[in-house]
């Protein structure tokens, strides 16, 4: 059993520092198991946030060693444990007390995306009917599990604080989701471009590096999105095309 | 209070990183570098960028030009006498267009060049950021167009494989079917560079990714599919095929200078 350092940030909104502690490690264990031994043994006002403990509510997000990380699926032999192992709340985010953020701006923005829109019913019965093919590509986008790691490691939220202006990774997933799915046909190209800022993501791919979900969120949600918006906004060729097949 | 108002701001090059976080865009810097210079000069050199049926791809097309590969002739007569000519003038721009806006790229090169961020969680250099919102970075959504012209430069460089068969015997003057080390080099060019053209994100919409519904269309559901099995490895296929297009330039080069012999398989 080998002791390891922690420098856990401990403060609030109004400022914080690192303080020390040290705990005893056992094989198997994840950084959310040593944090709960610190705050057992050393600190029982320590504030962190989890739920599951299995990477699937995306409640314990933190930043392990200045990477943006779930605690509960980060096991202690993956990082090196010669010098102290530096725990942090997310970056992007307001913070409450310790390794809590306040997240509810992801909610706020995500309320203003235009909701799903079906088109009319196939059936008599108000059902409709979908084939695999055409959900395949949009069931990437439902694993999200809301951790907003994705919005944490993103610059332009991390570094330049354009929260007004740009939605953010998370939310562009979701939105793709939506407007990839083969029901909806409500048009959110205009807002992307307008309010949610898409064209402010200049992709870095960080946001694909850091999802615990593996969701390839660059390459399969962003840049079509934009592509789209290349279709409406910035293809000449393709407006006249449409001019004369009569699409709008 | 506005929500934003505690968050912190690192500066140029802070992170509580502790990997080597700057090895990825140093070696992205360095090889980017590496090929914009050898371009540049090779592009200036307008010799040595022909040897037997073998055409430089930083020539290909020739629309005008002195070597027997030209389109349309030597240098034209309307060319300003002020301004140099090379026959890579008239085509590299294409490639360099297509590479500059390609999605891989971009992400790859505002990291590695402008810091924009230096990599995944470090601070950045410059406060103000606009990203691909306004000008001038918005331009960046030509991608497309030059995706076309790229595909239009792939059908060339095949022809050139092709053109790289048929050896001409210096005593007869009479064409014969013939393989060499050259036509490997010139044949594994156009098939990564295929593989880089085609796995393009933007061909990925034009596609297929436009449309939400792809049942009842097999033949869209499947070119998509192939498209997007290539997009998984665009970065791969960016990195190789950049590589091959500069060693078939230079090879073709060393050759015509009677540095390296090209060796003959048949």
């Amino acid at each position: 059993m080998a002791s390891v350092t922690f420098k856990v940030w401990r403060g609030d909104i109004d400022g914080g520092e690192f303080k020390n502690y040290k705990t005893d490690i056992s094989e198997g264990m994840v950084v959310l198991d040593a944090l709960f031994q610190i705050q057992a043994d050393a600190a029982n006002d320590l504030a962190i946030r989890w739920n599951c403990k299995a990477g699937k509510c995306g409640s314990c997000s933190a930043e392990v060693n200045g990477y943006p990380r779930l605690m509960c699926m980060t096991r202690m032999s993956s990082l090196p444990q010669d010098k102290p192992i530096k725990i942090e709340p997310m970056k992007s985010f307001p913070v409450i007390k310790d390794l809590v953020c306040d997240v509810s701006w992801n909610y706020e923005a995500k309320r203003r995306i235009k909701k799903f829109k079906p088109r009319k019913p196939d059936a008599a019965d108000g059902t409709w009917r979908m084939q695999q093919e055409d959900v395949d590509r949009v069931q990437e986008f439902r694993k999200c599990i809301e951790c907003f790691l994705c919005q944490d490691v993103c610059h332009v939220l991390r570094e330049h604080h354009l929260h007004e202006h740009f939605i953010g990774p998370s939310l562009l997933v979701y939105t793709a989701a939506l407007e990839m799915h083969p029901l909806d046909v409500e048009d959110r190209t205009e807002d992307l471009r307008k309010h949610q800022g898409i064209g402010y993501c200049n992709i870095t791919k960080c946001c694909t590096n850091v999802c615990p979900e593996h969701i390839t969120i660059t390459d399969n949600a962003i840049i079509p999105l934009k592509e789209r918006l290349v279709d409406k906004f910035y293809d000449p060729l393709k407006k006249i095309l449409n001019l004369f097949s009569g699409k709008s | 209070m506005a929500y934003t108002d505690t968050l912190q701001r690192s500066s140029f090059g802070q992170t509580e990183r502790q990997d080597s976080w700057w090895i990825q865009p140093l070696a992205i810097f360095l090889g980017f570098s590496a090929f914009i210079i050898y371009s540049t000069w090779a592009a200036f050199q307008g010799d040595n960028y022909h040897f037997g049926p073998y055409l430089s791809p930083f020539y290909s097309p020739e629309i005008f030009g002195g070597s027997s590969h030209s389109l349309f002739g030597p240098k034209p007569g309307w060319w300003p006498l002020w301004l140099p000519f090379s026959p890579a003038f008239l085509i590299l721009w294409v490639p360099v267009g297509f590479r500059l806006t390609c999605y891989y790229y971009r992400g790859a090169y505002y990291k590695a060049f402008w810091g924009d961020p230096p990599a995944c969680a470090v601070g950045e250099p410059r406060k103000k950021y606009r990203g691909e919102a306004s000008f001038p970075l918005i331009i960046q959504n030509i991608h497309r167009y030059f995706l076309y012209l790229a595909l239009m430069l792939i059908i060339f460089l095949t022809y050139d494989v092709w053109n790289a068969l048929w050896f001409v015997d210096p005593a007869t003057g009479q064409k014969s079917f013939g393989l060499g080390i050259g036509t490997f080099v010139l044949a594994a060019n156009v098939i990564l560079l295929s593989c880089y053209t085609l796995g393009c994100h933007s061909l990925r919409h034009l596609v297929g990714g436009f449309t939400d519904k792809f049942s009842g269309s097999p033949v869209r559901l499947k070119t998509y599919q192939c498209v997007s099995c290539l997009n998984k490895r665009h970065m791969f296929w960016a990195w190789m095929s950049l590589f091959v297009v500069g060693f078939s330039d230079i090879y073709i080069r060393l050759c015509a200078m009677g540095i390296w012999t090209d060796w003959r398989i048949l």
